[in-house]
């Protein structure tokens, strides 16, 4: 079957700076997707790419078999955006945002009606379907974004950090309802730089950092591929004395942000038995996840 | 401001789809409909009952007319001026710059050219319906008689469009609402003063006429004040292709400065 979102050699630049760098990436009808990467790694503007909002300066994008950007407008007849910054319409009510924003797809009045009363159970906003936008909750507001996003029945999904400033239960609402929509063969493309929702969410993901897909792949190989299986760290007063001297050479690789120590191995049994003589540092052994492989790839230094 | 880019600069694509944004924006206006109605009914007629009274009680007639009559003419063209330039400019600025409501637009199956195009058309709307405010108050005030004065509905829409395109510009350009005050200062307020509003153009030095003669807001008045007075217009095609180029050339500018901002 062919790939609903089919990129090659995506590129372009703002200035003299290249913020996509020859992206490739294929989508699968029914997948979730993530694309990671710390703040400016081009996530985004790969986003508005294929949404034909701004144009590349090469390389071609095919969303739902169409060409983008020249058939940009027909594409997302096809897909659902539900964007970084909420912009809902705050002069109106939860269910006249979504009557509104239904009418941009041309649909008539009467199919919109009738879908509203899903959209708004499935984003559980339906004690609310009178209420005006300045009176919802943070945690509202992305829900009845991610149910606007519906109103058209899309094929495809874009989120762009769907959870970032959201408390814990609003995010875990939020992953629930992605799993349904991949359930009911949605296909889902998501920006986040929070590992543990594209380690959950995820079919496949791919990170990206300085405009380049630096690693591709399922949460797990990622994993099996890019990093030793457990981590030790530690962290207390002493840590990176201990680090520098023991945890070092212990280590395949050893980093170290601070005061805080990261062994990495995959024999950690030197490791503990060394921190056994070392009872005051404070030590977390774990096994390694997406957020390690991040790291790896796109270093530890500040991006702003 | 950045540079267009090349491709910035191509015919515009629009669609009928515009008009889904035409009436979201009306669905907000309704909203508030009574208030913005007595808005437009009540402004004017201050200014009318005020200077036309206060003022037209110490002045002769004007131009065969009375002062207050002479007055209705030239509010209905500035009235019609400010709806639409206030609706493009601030109204257009939030829904664009605040509340991220063209990005929203922008993610279903419409261009920035269809929302520009609809910004226009709407604010142009508002201008037909404080035209029309007027004209009840120039009939119920028994100003004007004439059947002609139902032309100046669908003049109030021209002179709707033209503005908004004009100040459709200067949203593209605009990094925040203060800068709409040099558009009022360099633009607005002197047009208001030099092209008839208050008093005729033939008061002015001849330098000053020159000016006011390449204005749209004259030509506006000068549609508009011959109508009030039961009188066709000279040269209505003059008047109503300036009007015209005015609208166009500036909606197209608008266009073309619109894409650069946000079609980066």
């Amino acid at each position: 079957m062919s790939a609903i979102l089919d990129i090659r050699d995506l590129r372009k630049s703002f200035g003299e700076t290249e913020v996509v760098r020859g992206i490739s990436l294929q989508l699968e009808r029914g997948q979730c997707y993530g694309l990671l990467g710390p703040n400016g790694a081009g996530k985004t503007t790969t986003l508005r790419l294929c949404l034909g909002l701004t144009d590349p300066d090469g390389g071609t994008i095919r969303l739902a078999g169409l060409p983008v950007p020249q058939a940009a407008r027909e594409a997302r007849m096809r897909l659902g955006v539900v964007p970084q910054i909420d912009n809902l319409d705050p002069d109106f009510t939860v269910t006249e945002n979504l009557l509104v924003y239904g009418r941009y797809f041309g649909l008539r009045d009467a199919t919109i009606r009738d879908r509203i009363p899903g959209l708004l159970e499935f984003a559980g906003l339906s004690h609310k379907s009178d209420a005006r936008i300045p009176t919802l909750s943070g945690g509202m507001k992305r829900r009845l974004s991610l149910a606007r996003a519906l109103v058209n029945d899309p094929d495809i999904v874009f989120l762009d950090e769907p959870t970032t400033g959201l408390d814990p239960q609003a995010r875990h609402l939020i992953w629930e309802r992605l799993k349904q929509l991949v359930a009911q063969g949605k296909t889902i493309l998501l920006t986040t730089h929070f590992m543990d929702e594209a380690e959950r969410l995820c079919d496949r993901l791919s990170i990206m950092d300085q405009g380049r897909i630096v690693a591709s792949g399922t949460p797990r190989e990622l994993i099996a591929a890019h990093i030793e299986p457990d981590v030790i760290e530690v962290f207390g007063d002493g840590a990176s004395d201990w680090g520098e001297t023991v945890g070092r050479a212990l280590s395949q690789r050893f980093e170290r942000t601070g005061e805080t120590v990261f062994c990495y191995s995959t024999n950690v049994q030197p490791l503990l038995a060394s921190l056994d003589q070392r009872r005051e540092l404070r030590v977390l052994h774990r096994a390694a996840n997406l957020e390690d492989v991040f790291l790896k790839l796109t270093g530890r230094d500040l991006r702003d | 401001m950045n540079i267009p880019r090349r491709k910035d600069f191509r015919a515009p694509r629009i669609s009928w789809r515009f008009l889904h944004v035409w009436r979201r924006n009306f669905l907000v206006w309704r909203k508030l409909a009574v208030p913005a109605m007595l808005g437009n009914l009540a402004d004017p007629m201050l200014y009318m009952l005020g200077l036309g009274f206060g003022l037209g009680s110490l002045l002769p007639q004007v131009n065969g007319t009375s002062y207050i009559t002479f007055l209705a003419a030239g509010t209905v063209a500035y009235s019609t001026m400010n709806s639409a330039t206030f609706e493009a400019l601030y109204s257009a600025f939030s829904r664009m710059q605040i509340q991220r409501t063209w990005d929203a637009i922008l993610n279903a199956p419409l261009n920035l050219d269809d929302i520009v195009l609809a910004e226009a058309v709407w604010a142009g709307s508002k201008s037909f319906l404080s035209g029309t405010a007027i004209l009840i108050i120039i009939w119920v005030l028994g100003l004007s008689h004439s059947l002609l004065t139902l032309w100046i509905i669908p003049i109030s829409l021209l002179v709707g469009l033209t503005f908004a395109a004009m100040a459709l510009v200067m949203n593209a350009i605009s990094p925040n609402y203060d800068f709409f005050l040099y558009y009022f200062t360099l633009v607005v307020t002197p047009m208001t003063l030099l092209c008839g509003v208050f008093f005729p153009v033939e008061q002015l030095p001849a330098a000053l006429r020159v000016v006011a003669g390449v204005l749209p807001l004259f030509h506006a008045i000068a549609l508009v004040r011959p109508l009030v007075s039961g009188v066709v217009p000279a040269s209505p095609a003059l008047h109503v292709a300036v009007l015209i180029a005015y609208g166009a050339f500036g909606f197209y500018v608008a266009l073309v400065l619109t894409r650069r901002r946000l079609l980066v």
